[in-house]
C-alpha cells in the first residue's frame, strides 16, 4: 500500500512487520522517532514484543545481546555518540555471531557537538563485523531492513546489519512510499529459528575466553562470511524482486555509468541530489554517472572495479573522514583498483556534508568539474576558509 | 541442599586453590538448580570457569562484556517472557565486585530500576584480582593492593567500602542480602528465597581470595568467618525494604580478621590504623544490631 | 563454521586440576565421620563425594590440596598429608 510518511515512522512499521519480540533503544536526536512510534505500537497492542527502556546505549545493545542470545528477534536504533556508547556490544555482538538489525540514524561526531547528519559515527564501527548498508531513500530503507533481517538470521550469516539511514534528510524526510504487505512480509521473512541459543535443554556455554590458540579463527570466520554475503546478497534481492517487485543489486547501483566519462561514486541520500545533476547535464549530452555503494561492509570491491573499470574520471564522495590519512570510501574504492588490469586514469576523493553541510546542486557540480583535471586527494567541497582564521590569543 | 545432584558447576575449572569465589559460585548456581540462565560479567569466575574449548557450567550461561551483565540478563529475560517461559526458568546476572560496583553499577541500576525478574549476584573479593590486585569501590579500608599501595606516606586504601547494599535496596527492590561462603546454608537459603520472589534481588557474598588477599588457601572459610564475627562483614537481609534478619555475633577484634591477611600487615605497625578498622566494625555493629544478647561490643 | 565460540557444558572434566597439588593432599580418614557433607559443598573444585558416614573421598585428579575440607570438618577426620612423589607424578600423566 502506497503511504506518505516519515521516514522514522516508516521503519517503525517495516520493524513491526518483522515482529521482533524485544526492543531496547536509548534516545537520541534524530533516531526517536522510530523507536517513540514502536512503543506506541507496543502500547496500543499492535505489536507483540518486549520494550525494554534502559539507561544507556551501552545496556540497549547489551539487552538486544542477550535477548537474540536467548533466541528472540530483537532490534535497536541509534545515532552517533549513542552508536560510539554502544562501541564495545557491537564488535561483542558480531563475535558471537548473533542476528540482530540496527537502524542507525547517521550523525555526527562530537566536538563540536552536532546533531546533523554525516557518516562518522557508523564508518568509525566499519571494522566491528557487522554488515552495513546505506540507503538513499526511504523506500530503499524500509525494504532494507526486511532484507537484512532475512540476511542475518540466515544460518550461513549468522551476523548482525546496521542499516544506516541519514540523520534528518532520512528519518524526518517524507516520501511516498510503497509499505510491503505483512502477509507478503510473513512470507519472505519467517518466524526467527536460531542455531544455537541458551536453553535450559542444551546447556552450552557463549562468549568462552579464547586464547591465542582458538582467537584467530573467529576472526576469520566472520572475513569469510562476509565474502558469502557477497555472493547472496544477489539472490536474496532477487527473491525479494519477486515477492514485492522492486529490485536491487543489494550491493551496488549504477546510474547511467556504461557510456560515462565521469562517475561519481556516493553511499546514502547524497545519491538523490547526484541523480538529479547527472539527468539535468545527460539533458544536456554531458556523460556523468553514479555508482551508488549500498553495501559498505562486505565491500564489493570485484563489483566496482567491474562498474568502474573503463571509467575514464571517477571522482569519490565521502560524507565521513580518517582524520591524518585518505577519507574512508575513497582509499577502498582506489585500493578495489591496486594490481588490476585496468583503472580509472584519475580517482579523486572529495568531502562532502561534514556534520550537516548542505549538499547542494551545485555542490555536485563543482566535484564534477574538479574531477577533470588531476587527481585530487580529501578535497573539501563548500569550505569556508574564512572560519579557519579565528585566532585564539 | 543439592548436594546428592551433580554439581552445576563442574570440576577442571582453573580457580586458584582455595578460591573463595568458586566455592560461592557453585553453591549459588546449585541453590538455583538446572532451570537457570546466568549472565556473567568479565572476571575471574569467567576466565577459571570458561577457557575454550572447555566449560565448567552445567546450566546455559553467557559472558559477553565486563559491566553488562545486568543487562545481558535483562534481554534474557525479556526474551524469556516473550516467549512465555519466564515462569520456570530463573535468570541470575552476577560478577564480581569490580564488575559490579565500579563499571557495572550503571547497567545494575537500569536493571534494578526496570523491575525485571533477575537475581544479581555480586562476588566480592574486594579488589580487581583478574588484573591482579587492583583497588575497586568495594576494597575495604587501609587494604594494600596494587594501586592502593602502602607505603611510607600510605596505609593503602584511603576510602571505606561503597556501600553497594544500600544502593541496591534504594532502589525499593523486593530483596536484598549479604552472604558469605562462610555459611553455607545462609547463603544457599538466600538464593532460593530471593528467587522464590518476584522482580529484581540483590545478593552481595562475601569471598576471600587468597592470592589478592595473599592468606594460605586453607584459611578461605576462616577469614570469611572471621570478617563476619568482627562485625566487618555484617551478613543482613532485607525484605521490602525492611531488614528482616542479621546474622548475630559475639564480636571478636577485628585482628583476628588482619592478621592473617597480607594486605592488612603493615597496619600492624600502625596500632592507630588498626583502631580505625575497629571503628568501623564497631559502627556496624551499632547499625545493624549485630551483637548477640548480652554481648557489648567492642 | 564460525569458529571456536561455544563451549559445551560441564566440559572442564577434561582438564585434571590435581596436577597442581604441590605440597599436600587431603586424607580421608574415615573413623568418625558423620557425614555432615560440610567438606562436599564447600569444596571449590567440588570434586568430594560419598553417601554413608567413613565413605566420603575426594577426587585427586581435580583436587588442588586447598586444604579447605581440612578445615571444615568438624570431627578433624580430614588432613592434610603430605604429597607424595608418586602420586603427584601420576597425577600429570592424566
Amino acid at each position: 500500500m502506497r503511504e506518505f510518511l516519515e521516514g522514522s515512522l516508516a521503519v517503525a512499521r517495516i520493524i513491526k512487520a518483522c515482529k521482533p519480540g524485544v526492543i531496547s533503544a536509548y534516545p537520541i536526536t534524530p533516531q526517536t522517532h522510530m523507536v517513540e512510534e514502536l512503543a506506541n505500537f507496543v502500547a496500543n497492542g499492535e505489536l507483540n514484543s518486549q520494550f525494554v527502556n534502559v539507561e544507556s546505549e551501552h545496556s540497549a545493545a547489551s539487552v538486544v545481546l542477550g535477548s537474540v542470545a536467548a533466541g528472540v528477534r530483537s532490534y535497536t536504533a541509534t545515532s552517533s555518540q549513542g552508536l560510539f556508547y554502544m562501541a564495545e556490544v557491537i564488535f561483542n555482538i558480531a563475535g558471537m555471531r548473533l542476528p540482530l538489525v540496527l537502524t542507525c540514524a547517521n550523525r555526527a561526531i562530537s566536538a563540536p557537538i552536532s546533531i546533523w547528519n554525516d557518516h562518522q559515527d557508523s564508518i568509525s564501527l566499519r571494522d566491528s563485523g557487522w554488515i552495513q548498508f546505506y540507503t538513499e531513500n526511504l523506500q530503499e530503507t524500509v525494504d532494507f531492513h526486511l532484507i537484512s533481517y532475512r540476511l542475518s538470521e540466515d544460518k550461513h550469516i549468522m551476523l548482525p546489519v546496521m542499516v544506516c539511514m541519514d540523520g534528518y534528510t532520512l528519518t524526518h524526510g517524507i516520501e511516498t512510499i510503497d509499505m510491503p504487505d505483512e502477509a507478503k512480509v510473513d512470507s519472505f521473512l519467517p518466524p526467527y529459528k536460531p542455531l544455537y541459543k541458551l536453553d535450559v535443554d542444551n546447556p552450552l556455554s557463549f562468549g568462552p575466553l579464547a586464547d591465542p590458540d582458538y582467537y584467530m579463527e573467529t576472526r576469520y570466520a566472520i572475513h569469510q562470511t562476509h565474502k558469502d554475503v557477497l555472493e547472496i546478497m544477489p539472490k536474496l534481492t532477487s527473491e525479494f524482486s519477486r515477492v514485492f517487485g522492486r529490485h536491487y543489486n543489494g550491493l551496488i547501483e549504477e546510474y547511467h555509468t556504461k557510456d560515462a566519462e565521469r562517475v561519481i561514486v556516493a553511499m546514502g541520500s547524497v545519491c538523490g541530489t547526484v541523480k538529479e545533476v547527472i539527468d539535468e547535464l545527460r539533458a544536456k549530452g554531458k556523460k556523468v554517472g553514479l555508482l551508488k555503494i549500498i553495501a559498505y561492509r562486505p565491500f564489493p570491491a570485484e563489483a566496482i572495479y567491474e562498474a568502474l573499470k573503463n571509467i575514464p574520471k571517477v571522482a569519490v564522495l565521502d560524507r565521513s573522514l580518517s582524520l591524518g590519512s585518505y577519507a574512508p570510501v575513497a582509499s577502498e574504492v582506489k585500493a578495489a583498483f591496486f594490481g588490476k588490469k585496468k583503472r580509472p586514469e584519475v580517482i579523486s576523493s572529495f568531502v562532502v556534508g561534514i556534520g550537516g553541510r548542505d549538499i547542494t546542486k551545485d555542490s555536485i557540480k563543482e566535484v564534477l568539474r574538479l574531477v577533470n583535471g588531476r587527481e585530487k586527494s580529501n578535497e573539501f567541497i563548500d569550505l569556508k576558509p574564512e572560519l579557519l582564521k579565528e585566532e585564539y590569543e | 541442599m543439592n548436594s546428592e545432584k551433580k554439581p552445576l558447576l563442574a570440576p577442571g575449572h582453573t580457580a586458584c586453590a582455595g578460591c573463595g569465589q568458586a566455592i560461592a559460585a557453585r553453591l549459588v548456581v546449585d541453590a538455583a538448580g538446572p532451570n537457570t540462565i546466568i549472565a556473567n560479567s568479565t572476571g575471574c569466575l569467567e576466565v577459571f570457569t570458561t577457557k575454550y574449548p572447555e566449560s565448567a557450567w552445567e546450566i546455559p550461561w553467557i559472558h559477553s562484556l565486563f559491566e553488562n551483565s545486568a543487562a545481558v540478563a535483562s534481554g534474557i529475560e525479556a526474551a524469556l517472557r516473550y516467549l512465555g517461559k519466564k515462569e520456570t526458568i530463573n535468570v541470575i546476572a552476577q560478577g564480581g565486585d569490580g564488575g559490579s560496583a565500579d563499571i557495572g553499577l550503571q547497567a545494575i541500576s537500569g536493571m534494578l530500576e526496570r523491575g525485571q525478574d533477575i537475581l544479581y549476584v555480586c562476588y566480592d573479593n574486594e579488589a580487581y584480582m583478574n588484573t591482579g590486585v587492583q583497588r575497586s569501590g568495594l576494597t575495604p579500608f587501609n587494604s594494600n593492593t596494587s594501586t592502593s599501595p602502602a607505603g611510607s606516606v600510605s596505609y593503602g586504601n584511603i576510602r571505606p567500602k561503597k556501600p553497594m547494599p544500600e544502593i541496591a535496596l534504594a532502589h525499593g527492590i523486593p530483596y536484598v542480602a549479604t552472604a558469605t561462603v562462610a555459611f553455607v546454608p545462609d547463603l544457599q537459603r538466600k538464593v532460593k528465597k530471593a528467587l522464590s520472589i518476584r522482580g529484581p534481588k540483590y545478593i552481595q557474598v562475601h569471598v576471600p581470595c587468597p592470592l589478592g588477599w595473599r592468606h594460605g588457601p586453607e584459611l578461605t572459610l576462616e577469614i570469611a568467618k572471621a570478617a563476619v564475627e568482627t562485625g566487618l562483614y555484617p551478613i543482613i537481609e532485607y525484605e521490602n525494604g525492611s531488614l528482616i534478619g542479621v546474622r548475630k555475633i559475639t564480636p571478636r577484634p577485628v585482628e583476628d580478621y588482619l592478621k592473617s591477611q597480607g594486605r592488612f600487615r603493615h597496619l600492624f605497625k600502625n596500632p592507630e590504623e588498626i583502631k580505625k578498622i575497629q571503628d568501623i566494625a564497631n559502627n556496624n555493629i551499632q547499625k545493624y544490631g549485630l551483637a548477640a544478647a548480652n554481648q557489648p561490643s567492642q | 563454521m564460525f569458529g571456536p565460540l561455544i563451549a559445551k557444558p560441564g566440559s572442564s572434566r577434561k582438564n585434571k586440576t590435581g596436577s597442581w597439588r604441590i605440597e599436600s593432599r587431603p586424607k580421608f580418614l574415615k573413623k568418625d565421620c558423620i557425614a555432615c557433607r560440610m567438606c562436599v559443598v564447600i569444596c571449590p573444585e567440588g570434586c568430594i563425594s560419598g553417601k554413608e558416614k567413613n565413605t566420603f573421598d575426594c577426587d585427586l585428579a581435580f583436587c588442588k590440596g586447598c586444604g579447605n575440607c581440612a578445615y571444615i570438618c568438624p570431627k578433624k577426620d580430614i588432613e592434610m598429608v603430605s604429597e607424595e612423589p608418586e602420586a603427584a607424578t601420576k597425577n600429570k600423566k592424566e
